[in-house]
């Protein structure tokens, strides 16, 4: 027997408040990746020594502006989330832990914050 | 602490080692490698939107040896965390729990890291 009331079982949070939703944003991201992974290490590849208008013209276009912003995305969700464990597994000072989290989260989103808006000034000619 | 006399699980040490276990470790090392190696990223598409003097700096870097050790290094932990990660997905849809099993997929995916590896940078070096 289960001694959840009714009400807890159908919101499925569990006492941590979150449900699945790490663990779920987790797998989500990890199956965009892998395509998105592969398609951009082949682009990559193929911008090796480059100068900078072929480069900036591949990343312009508009099929692979939307990739990139997507993989960014993608990519410091994905990450943001791993570290986050990694911090909750092996930091066991309570503080030091918060603030590390605190500190991942942040970064995360500046760092791609900035990625998006480049990859974006960019492909609108900025 | 009421906690405290709870029986703990056996502590990692206790285990006899197993190869599968550095698998297992090595993906969350490439994971937070990964995760700093993302700044690369970032500064090549913010030196990219800055102008042809800044993306030159950022290529320079990367084409020094040092910058491509480290490409290198990126290149395989992303390759090895993308090929375990399809492993960790398979067994969370239940799937290849199986003991000789597990010991294949580890195998397999050190083996796909290593020749997606070789493939991006042989593709790279222009000799493919």
């Amino acid at each position: 027997m289960s001694y959840r009331s009714p009400l807890g079982r159908a919101r499925g949070l569990g006492s941590a408040r979150e449900g699945a939703g790490h663990w779920w944003a987790q797998r989500l991201t990890a199956v965009a990746l892998v395509p998105l992974c592969l398609w951009f290490v082949i682009g990559l590849v193929g911008m090796i020594g480059q100068e900078h208008e072929p480069v900036v013209e591949w990343i312009s276009e508009p099929i692979t502006s939307s990739l990139l912003v997507v993989l960014i995305v993608a990519a410091f969700h994905h990450a943001q989330l791993g570290l986050q464990v990694v911090i909750e597994d092996y930091v066991h000072h309570e503080g030091l832990k918060i603030a590390g989290i605190v500190l991942v989260k942040f970064a995360a989103i500046l760092l791609g914050l900035w990625a998006v808006f480049s990859v974006l000034s960019i492909s609108f000619g900025g | 602490m009421t906690s405290r006399d709870r029986p703990l699980s056996p502590h990692l040490q206790i285990y006899r080692w197993q190869w599968t276990m550095l698998l297992s470790i090595v993906h969350r090392m490439t994971g937070v490698a990964l995760s700093v190696g993302m700044l690369l990223l970032v500064w090549w598409l913010v030196a990219a939107s800055l102008g042809p003097e800044e993306f030159a700096d950022a290529q320079a870097f990367m084409d020094h040896w040092f910058g491509r050790l480290i490409l290198f290094g990126f290149t395989w932990a992303l390759f090895y965390h993308l090929s375990n990660g399809i492993r960790h997905l398979f067994w969370d849809a239940g799937r290849g729990f199986e003991l000789q099993t597990g010991y294949g997929t580890a195998w397999l995916v050190v083996l796909a890291s290593l020749v997606l590896t070789g493939l991006a940078w042989l593709a790279g070096y222009g000799i493919i």
